[in-house]
């Protein structure tokens, strides 16, 4: 098999407070390959933007990362220093995030800031670089791109700001683009062409794709596979066919059952009871233990750790049929 | 047929959005309007609800606001119970009335008071309106209404900043039963809350209505939310109600041409990876609408009427190339 362009090997990210650390990740592994769109679902405190932004090296203090390794294509760049860690943000990794007004700098002409991104990470000449930037515009589907390039983004619509946010995150043609909620801000008939226009560029220039949203529908959508995170943990990995369907983890059943669907009849939708941990009072064991429907003593001393069974890994202690190894408790 | 609950009426709302007076003397330039709700007429029946869905800038927030008599309207009328909301007459008609309307709105960080304690929060209808007498029957009924959302009455001497997304929903929720409301307008309840939470929250309104018979208005940009409460919906564009019909209906034999592209739009979660029409374009400027039918520049079937000509919501739906059976409609399954 190909290497993966985006390797995560036990990431660990620690936010330290006057009240002790807290892990905001803990142990979090997934590979994403050429081409591939990896979905990252979860509810609010579940860690899905703090991977992405620990992928992308711009985790904020007091948050740092504590432990495991991040390799982009075999190459190790959590620990690059600052001013490396820069030129390969922008080159090689590509962002998109939620709101696109503030990601453009409302002062500059989006053509000025194209070129300068261009410019800055390939050696296209002032004039070269124009005419990239009037191309990426065209291929983001922006019309008239050879005289829009020369607006500002508040002459922009929120649907075609996200696209020239996507145009500046293709600038030096990365090899993986980190969308965090992409169109989370917009509304459903933009969002469905945003959706269909980051598909089109996994497919075209074979760029990974990791994609953090809380929108399952989305994930069905666009992503190839999608994780499924809980308080900082990966409870679910696997095609996003198989844990749409059939899911296997008791909280990423709770999650599809709890989306209104726009078939078939429910009176009630399921609930999931509670609400996700704070990130100051994980439950020992398994973090989902107290809203489980399926709990048992193991799961409240032990954590699981993400097994393959049958179809794919899922952390939970009811798809291990062996017996608890050791009981180890403290 | 029995007398519709609430009857909204050719309602409409401008909003003047000109320069200051000062800068139109300087530098020249005209007021300008932006018609924000333009002729918006529908009835809600005694415990239905009714769902008003649209795009951001279609103006279902604003139709809800005037619904509640937040917002005066520019013109049409709301009659709720019988009892007209606009206009001088039966002031006291409407005072009465008011206690049995309540509004849910969509941020619960911002609809709570930081500073009040909840008990404080939820007693405050029941006070205002002088329902109960006394603290101890007052802190009884508010416990009692704690207990109906879910919550613990123990939870009243709270604060909402100890509490979360949902369970600040539901306090909202409990505040506005405290009046014995039957009449709640629902705007964005759940769009700022988790999937988990939002199902929580849908199936508590759910229950509450099936106890007391209670009348929804919901507003939701998030259509299968709307197909999974609505009794009947509405479907806005741009300030009008482009399409109005049975719930199950709408999602299973759409009519209008942006019903259509709507819910084309919406993800869904059984068609994992598949692919899907295309749809073009954005809502347009509301200052300066299309002139006809404002979806004309993006409607698939527009012809010279379309954009020359509005269409009148007939048959439920407001739509020329419907009309004139240009469009082959869809047999519900």
């Amino acid at each position: 098999m190909a290497e993966p362009v985006l390797s995560v090997r036990d990431l660990r990210v620690e936010f330290v407070t006057r009240r002790g650390a807290l892990k905001a990740i803990d142990g979090v592994s997934f590979d994403i390959a050429r081409g591939e769109v990896l979905g990252v679902v979860g509810e609010s405190g579940a860690g899905k933007s703090v991977t992405g932004s620990a992928v992308t090296g711009l985790i904020d203090p007091p948050g740092r990362i504590t432990g495991g390794e991040i390799l982009l294509s075999g190459y190790r760049i959590d620990n690059l220093p600052p001013e490396q860690m820069r030129k390969v943000r922008g080159k090689r990794i590509g962002m998109i995030f939620q709101d696109p007004l503030t990601s453009l700098n409302p002062l500059y002409r989006v053509g000025d800031q194209l070129t300068e991104t261009i410019r800055t990470h390939t050696n296209l000449s002032a004039s070269g670089a124009r005419k990239r930037a009037i191309d990426l515009l065209a291929e983001v589907g922006i019309p008239a791109p050879d005289r829009r390039i020369d607006s500002y983004p508040h002459e922009f619509s929120g649907g075609m700001r996200q696209r020239v946010v996507i145009a500046l995150a293709l600038c030096a043609e990365p090899e993986l683009i980190i969308a965090d909620e992409p169109t989370t801000a917009l509304d459903v008939s933009v969002q469905a062409q945003i959706i269909a226009l980051l598909k089109r560029l996994g497919r075209d220039h074979g760029t990974a794709i990791m994609l953090v949203t809380h929108d399952m529908g989305v994930i069905a959508e666009t992503a190839d596979r999608v994780a499924v995170m809980y308080a900082g943990r990966i409870a679910e990995i696997g095609p996003v066919r198989q844990v749409v369907q059939n899911p296997l983890h008791p909280y990423a059943k709770g999650l599809m059952g709890a989306i209104p669907s726009l078939k078939g009849d429910t009176h009630r939708l399921t609930q999931i009871p509670g609400s996700m941990p704070r990130l100051s009072a994980i439950p020992p064991g398994c973090a989902f233990n107290p809203r489980c429907p399926f709990v048992f003593d193991r799961c409240r001393v032990e954590r699981p750790e993400p097994i393959a069974r049958d179809l794919h890994p899922v952390a939970c202690h009811l798809y291990d049929e062996a017996p608890a190894r050791t009981e180890s408790v403290a | 047929m029995e007398k519709p609950y609430a009857q909204i009426n050719n309602l409409r709302r401008t909003f003047d959005i000109s320069k200051p007076w000062l800068n139109r003397v300087i530098e020249g330039g005209e007021k300008q309007y932006l018609k924000a709700v333009d002729g918006v007429s529908f009835d809600i029946a005694r415990g239905e609800t009714f769902a008003l869905v649209g795009e951001s800038g279609s103006g279902k927030s604003t139709v809800a606001r005037m619904v509640v008599g937040l917002l005066p309207p520019s013109g049409g009328d709301v009659t709720i119970d019988g009892v007209p909301m606009v206009g001088r007459a039966s002031s006291q008609d409407r005072q009465r009335l008011r206690r049995r309307i309540q509004m849910i709105f969509q941020d619960p960080y911002a609809s709570l008071n930081p500073r009040w304690k909840v008990e404080d929060i939820v007693a405050e209808p029941i006070r205002a309106f002088r329902l109960l007498d006394g603290d101890k029957a007052i802190r009884e009924r508010v416990g009692e209404l704690l207990t109906l959302v879910g919550l613990h009455p123990a939870d009243g001497i709270k604060f909402p900043h100890e509490f979360s997304g949902g369970q600040r929903q539901r306090v909202a929720i409990a505040r506005a039963l405290a009046s014995n409301a039957e009449f709640i307008v629902c705007d964005e309840p759940t769009s700022a809350l988790d999937v988990s939470v939002q199902a929580q929250i849908l199936n508590l309104m759910r229950d509450l209505q099936d106890q007391f018979g209670l009348t929804y208005l919901f507003i939701s940009h998030n259509l299968a939310v709307v197909r999974h409460m609505a009794t009947r919906i509405g479907v806005m564009y741009l300030g009008r109600i482009v399409e109005i019909s049975g719930g199950r209906e709408l999602f299973a034999a759409p009519k209008h041409p942006y019903t259509r592209m709507l819910l084309d739009a919406v993800p869904d979660m059984n068609m994992a990876g598949e692919e899907r029409v295309p749809i073009s374009g954005e809502i347009p400027n509301p200052i300066n609408p299309p002139s006809g039918c404002t979806f004309n520049p993006r409607c698939p079937f527009a012809n010279d009427r379309c954009r020359s000509e509005v269409p009148p919501l007939l048959d439920g739906v407001a739509c020329h190339a419907v009309h004139e059976g240009r469009i082959a409609i869809a047999v519900a399954a």
